[in-house]
């Protein structure tokens, strides 16, 4: 094939770093201004790229506040058991389901596929959380949403692409189903199950749906439900500081975002890797 | 995607259910009870799930005679009144339910128009560099977006494009004057295009660029020699290789059609109104969840999850006939 041209290499290097820009920027923009000082936000526009005068301020702001302390708890609460819930339940039903020959198995894997097709709507789940004595409850941050059928899509998938050399020998050495599952099939399976694990936990992380219509009382709230208020609608978190707060608004507000990324961007690098090989088992092969 | 494998020859698949291997004949004489306790292990494995999916995805649909209903919490389905269509007739009489609908009609289209070529032209692109470490670098960083929930993406976008933002602070300094494009009404629905192509467009290129590793080298190669420029090859190569995965992520986003980011628009609903904030999802909640017009709230959603699942089946079907595999073909393979 013929060498690229000069004008097409230069036309997509612009494209690409205008794309990585818009990416990185914001968030940089973000972590910068969540350490600068009131100088350097007057300074500035909009966001601060490199603060002059670094100051761990709004830090101290956000956690002495202790509204941010405990929505971080909640959430960090709810991520970790809702993705072991979540978890268990998906590989242990995905497993279930991984052998034809099972019986029933092919009408229960699309009773959960049909899920995919058609979502039951705010007011009945609403009415169903509330008669399952779960509003207002931790439970219902998690128990709504435990499980979703791409998920388990992908984790099937991947336990049936396993060698069925490997299920026969297992069982030639006298193991049962659940000593299978346990012994050989999810120390093979661990990328796809980080994978999936990360999908859940970053939907744990980021539950602002289901804490909006089932929290009542804003002391239970998880970290996306008080970024709203402090952060989207403004409210200052200096009333809950005590009053000696001497972090600018700006920063402090930026300061919450970091506390709610932080966590991603701590996981992502080593479950990405695992990203293509563990959607696309679900996706392609379905 | 799914090769039929071709018929096996008679003799051969005579051959094998003649083989003394028990399986295949032994199963048919188990009896129904007998198989459940053979597979008893799986089968439980299989039931927190089930249970899940019964309880919140089907019985909620249940819940739906509350539609028909003037239904009252402190007397439950059993006891409240039935009014027939009367929720659905006070809906549709509601021009606020219009209004929804329009908005919710026209920020899908723009979003279908605007944000469903972004990731194709991106994984296009990122197919094209030839040095694997740069390429891996740069879907890292797009991939990243998509794990960061709305409030946080709306926060970021405010700090932006929003008043006292980076954009207004720069038209500013610039002389012109400090365009707020979080509160103009009318730049909604781009703005709800934009936010998600800076969210999603990233990930949206995992399942293309996979469609783009499967095409066959051999085809470039052939078409090269037949002469065929870059462009030309992108034509009658790389697009059709493709599009069956693009026809699949259509019929997806048309069953979506009516259910426009309900996080992301709700969160910013307030500061362009509910003129054109409005969508059928904030709909509902607002006259249900808010205001306890159950009835109404709950008409509305029906009809809308009606209308969904119609177009998601109607999509499948038709891309059967195109000869496409559609959305569940081969969901069981």
């Amino acid at each position: 094939m013929e060498r690229p041209t000069r004008l097409g290499l230069t036309g997509k290097g612009i494209v690409l770093v205008l794309v990585v820009v818009a990416v990185a920027y914001p968030l940089l923009g973000v972590i910068g201004t969540s350490f600068a000082s009131q100088t350097d936000i007057i300074k500035s526009t909009g966001l601060v790229l490199w603060p002059d005068h670094p100051t761990l301020d709004a830090y101290r702001t956000i956690f002495t506040g202790g509204v941010v302390s405990r929505a971080l708890l909640v959430s960090v609460g709810i991520t970790v058991f809702g993705t072991a819930a979540s978890l268990l339940a998906t590989i242990g039903m995905a497993y279930g389901l991984s052998r034809r020959s099972v019986t029933g198995s092919r009408f229960i894997l699309m009773t959960a596929l049909f899920t995919m097709l058609f979502n039951a709507g705010i007011i009945p789940n609403f009415l169903l959380v509330n008669q399952l004595g779960l509003y207002n409850t931790y439970a219902a941050l998690v128990i709504p949403t435990l499980m979703s059928a791409f998920n388990l899509v992908v984790l099937r998938a991947f336990f049936m692409n396993l060698p069925e050399e490997l299920y026969d020998a297992a069982r030639v050495d006298g193991a049962g189903d659940f000593r299978i599952l346990l012994q050989v099939v999810l120390p093979l399976s661990k990328a796809v199950i980080a994978v999936v694990g990360l999908f859940y936990a970053v939907a744990y992380w980021n539950a602002f749906f289901n804490s909006l219509l089932y929290l009542q009382d804003s002391d239970k709230w998880p970290l996306p439900m008080v970024l709203r208020t402090f952060v989207l609608q403004g409210q200052s978190l200096s009333g809950a500081a005590a009053g000696e707060s001497v972090a600018p608004q700006e920063a402090v507000q930026m300061g919450v975002l970091v506390v709610a990324v932080v966590p991603i961007l701590l996981v992502y690098p080593f479950v990405q890797r695992y990203f293509t090989k563990g959607v696309l088992t679900g996706a392609i092969k379905g | 995607m799914a090769e039929t494998a071709p018929p096996m020859p008679l003799d051969k698949r005579r051959g094998k259910s003649k083989a003394p291997s028990p399986p295949p004949v032994a199963q048919h004489r188990l009896s129904l009870w007998q198989r459940i306790k053979r597979d008893k292990v799986m089968l439980l494995l299989t039931l927190p799930g089930l249970l899940y999916f019964v309880v919140f995805h089907y019985i909620p649909l249940l819940g739906y005679m509350v539609a028909f209903q003037d239904y009252q919490p402190y007397l439950g389905y059993m006891h409240s009144a039935w009014t027939g269509f009367a929720n659905f007739s006070s809906a549709f009489g509601d021009p606020a339910f219009w209004s929804a609908t329009v908005n919710t009609v026209e920020i899908a289209f723009v979003q279908l128009i605007f944000f469903f070529p972004v990731p194709i032209a991106l994984a296009l692109l990122l197919n094209s560099i030839v040095s694997d470490k740069l390429r891996r670098f740069i879907q890292s960083v797009v991939y990243l977006p998509h794990f960061i929930g709305w409030v946080i993406i709306v926060s970021i976008f405010q700090q932006v494009l929003g008043g006292a933002g980076l954009l207004p602070d720069l038209l500013g300094d610039l002389g012109l004057p400090r365009y707020d494009m979080m509160s103009d009404p009318n730049a909604f629905p781009w703005l709800i295009a934009l936010q998600s192509i800076w969210k999603d467009a990233g990930w949206g290129t995992i399942i293309i660029l996979a469609a783009l590793l499967g095409i066959d080298k051999q085809q470039y190669e052939a078409a090269a020699i037949d002469g065929a420029n870059r462009w030309r090859r992108l034509w009658h190569v790389t697009l059709p290789g493709i599009a069956p995965v693009i026809i699949l992520l259509l019929i997806l986003n048309l069953g979506q059609i009516l259910s426009v980011g309900f996080e992301q628009i709700l969160l910013q609903r307030d500061a362009v109104g509910p003129g054109s904030g409005e969508v059928l999802d904030t709909y509902v909640y607002y006259h249900g969840i808010k205001d306890n017009q159950w009835g109404i709230s709950a008409a509305v959603g029906l009809v809308k999850a009606v209308v969904g699942t119609v177009l998601v089946l109607g999509a499948n079907k038709f891309a059967h006939r195109l000869g496409h595999e559609g959305v569940y073909r081969g969901a069981d393979s």
